[in-house]
């Protein structure tokens, strides 16, 4: 298992070098000269020779990646040039909120399409199953911030049901002590139930938005993999041997049927983490995202490059996580390895 | 050895398509459904900014932000602009960057697929690293950093798209050419003295080319919905350019205070145009693929 948890692991190498790679010459695409760039619109040509050395701007294109490997190592990201914050302890600081906002997402997704799946495949071509087909195709095509826009207005402008969509935490109450920075865990943890239900408030409707973008690959895998798995050996002879029909489909069928949705998870996760930084737009959430798109706009570049990297890492990372989950679910995978 | 027959070609070419094509949409109505909303999207990128009601950009303070009525169908703006006028002439630029970023990614990762399917070692490999280097990124994010460094305009929006695209096209087209590089035909090919380049372009690329049509109906969807989520956070389009998603943008704001008609027509126009290519892409699918119906 240990084995292949790290061949696994040293597969990812190769990716995390083209994500450094391609990060890095971003940076060196930007048009025109990146020294004028970095220098401001108002730099004489002296500033900008200055900025030139100072960037290593001079050096040749190998020389420039080796140091941008180094300062990466180091953990430098850069200085953001609007805020004159660190990029990384801004990313670091804001990670938290677009973690929960992400994961609580995929949960809604998991919760509303495994079971929708499972009825589709057990029922196939019923109503349930048109449904579920209907479902996933219009999840998919609804883009994601017209989503978003759309519940805002029913459920807080009709409705009255949500709060404004402005933020993690409604100005009225303060943020939990942090320890996870998950503000959900966090007033758990530091026993404050109004909190609790405060950032739960503002979280179920971008959640809610997430959820029904990426539910439709997950609907549509679960359907085709269980209806796989209902027509196999196995669920035959469960059911010739009288076993009820909740338990072949749970406990026989569902759990075999699971494993290739595990994988299209890495898909989702794709999904989930481009459409977080319009979902954070359009409910002024403070989170990586939005921290990337408004240096973006301001033209300011090594927050962006920093986001970037942060996204791609932390896909790499996922999948690296998938795989091996899938290895420790599924004991074929470890022989092969 | 047994003798080749060789199908005999259906007679008249049109009305043998025509036939086919009726059968198709007989078959499965929900494909016929959607080449009709594709015949009006095309319809309204081509002919819509000669037969709309008003001036997309004519901003007329004096009806800013009115509701849907006779007069405006689907209301006006915060500048008194006709949302429907802008929403119809929208429809020109958001087709144009989702066929041109498909018609791209098809060149580009078409021919890199089948090049590295076809010849395989160093090819397949560069390939097959550049396919995967992309696929370690969120395709949207890497999107989004594409436009940022190359600059804010359509066509780096255009690009983008194509880039975050080039992994689904390559492995297609390298999977398909890889299983045909030894096939029969090819053999004969080369043995009647035809080049590597000519084999290519003759017998491996028509052989690839109705998968990879496929892929483009699938994928216009999504390079619609991501060009105009670019254009949502601001990158690419710039107004008052109408473009969907920065009219959904710009409507956002109005969403809290119940003027919704400024960014639901736009977001509708863009969702009926996303599944409209995405049910196309899955008719079209299963008339060239019927085993990977789900």
């Amino acid at each position: 298992m240990l084995t292949m948890i790290l061949k696994r692991a040293a597969m990812a190498i190769p990716s995390l070098i083209g994500v450094v790679i391609v990060t890095f010459l971003l940076t060196r695409a930007l048009p025109g000269d990146p020294a004028a760039y970095f220098a401001g619109p108002a730099a004489t040509p002296q500033a900008i020779q200055e900025v030139r050395v100072k960037l290593g701007l001079d050096k040749p294109l190998i020389a420039q990646f080796g140091s941008y490997v180094i300062d990466l190592a180091h953990g430098n990201f850069g200085t953001s040039l609007t805020t004159g914050q660190p990029v990384l302890t801004e990313l670091r600081n804001r990670l938290p909120a677009s973690a929960e906002l992400t994961l609580l997402g995929l949960l809604v997704s998991i919760v509303i399409a495994v079971p929708l799946g499972i009825f589709a495949a057990t029922r196939p071509n019923s109503l349930v199953d048109h449904a579920c087909r209907l479902v996933a195709t219009l999840g998919v095509s609804l883009p994601v911030f017209f989503t978003g826009l759309i519940l805002i207005y029913v459920f807080y402008y009709l409705l009255g049901w949500a709060p404004a969509p402005l933020g993690r935490l409604d100005v009225f109450f303060d943020p939990p002590p942090q320890v996870t920075g998950f503000y959900l865990i966090d007033s758990v943890i530091a026993g404050q139930p109004a909190t609790f239900l405060a950032s739960l408030k503002q979280l179920v409707l971008p959640a809610l938005t997430l959820g029904i973008f990426s539910l439709a690959p997950i609907a549509r895998m679960t359907r085709a993999s269980m209806l796989a798995v209902l027509s196999s050996d196995f669920v035959r002879t469960a059911r010739a041997s009288g076993l009820a029909p909740y338990t072949v489909v749970v406990t026989y069928a569902f759990r075999n049927a699971m494993l290739p949705v595990i994988t299209t998870l890495g898909m989702v996760f794709s999904f989930l983490l481009g459409a977080n930084v319009l979902v954070e737009k359009v409910f002024a959430w403070p989170g990586i995202g939005s921290y990337a798109v408004e240096a973006l706009l301001a033209s300011d570049f090594a927050p962006v490059q920093g986001f970037v990297l942060t996204m791609a890492v932390m896909y790499v990372a996922l999948n690296l996580l998938i795989d091996v989950l899938y290895g420790l679910i599924d004991p074929r995978v470890r022989l092969e390895a | 050895m047994t003798a080749i027959t060789a199908t005999p070609r259906p007679e008249g070419g049109s009305a043998a398509l025509f036939k086919h094509a009726r059968y198709v949409v007989a078959e499965n109505p929900v494909t016929g459904f959607a080449f009709a909303l594709f015949v009006l999207i095309v319809l309204a990128a081509v002919i819509g900014p000669s037969i709309v009601p008003y001036d997309p950009l004519a901003s007329d303070t004096a009806q800013a932000l009115k509701p849907p009525s006779a007069h405006h169908w689907f209301g006006t703006d915060q500048l008194g602009r006709d949302v429907f006028s802008r929403v119809v002439v929208a429809t020109r630029l958001d087709f144009f960057i989702a066929v041109a970023s498909v018609a791209l990614v098809f060149l580009m990762g078409g021919l890199a697929g089948v090049a590295a399917g076809f010849f395989g070692g160093w090819t397949d490999r560069i390939v097959g690293r550049i396919a995967d280097t992309i696929m370690a990124f969120p395709l949207f994010v890497l999107a989004m950093g594409i436009v940022a460094a190359l600059g804010n305009t359509v066509q780096n929006i255009v690009l983008a798209t194509a880039i975050v695209n080039f992994p689904l096209y390559a492995r297609i087209a390298r999977a398909e050419a890889n299983i045909r590089r030894e096939a029969g035909f090819v053999e004969a090919a080369r043995l009647s003295g035809n080049s590597d380049w000519r084999i290519l372009a003759f017998q491996i690329l028509p052989n690839v080319f109705p998968l990879l049509v496929v892929q483009m109906s699938l994928t216009m969807g999504y390079a619609i919905l991501n060009a105009a989520g670019l254009s949502f956070i601001g990158l690419g389009v710039r107004p008052p350019t109408p473009e969907w998603g920065i009219m959904v943008a710009e409507g956002a704001a109005f969403m809290v205070s119940g003027e919704w008609w400024n960014a639901f027509f736009p977001g509708a126009a863009l969702m009926i145009a996303v599944f409209c290519f995405n049910l196309l892409g899955d008719g079209l699918r299963d008339m060239v693929d019927p085993r990977r119906r789900t």
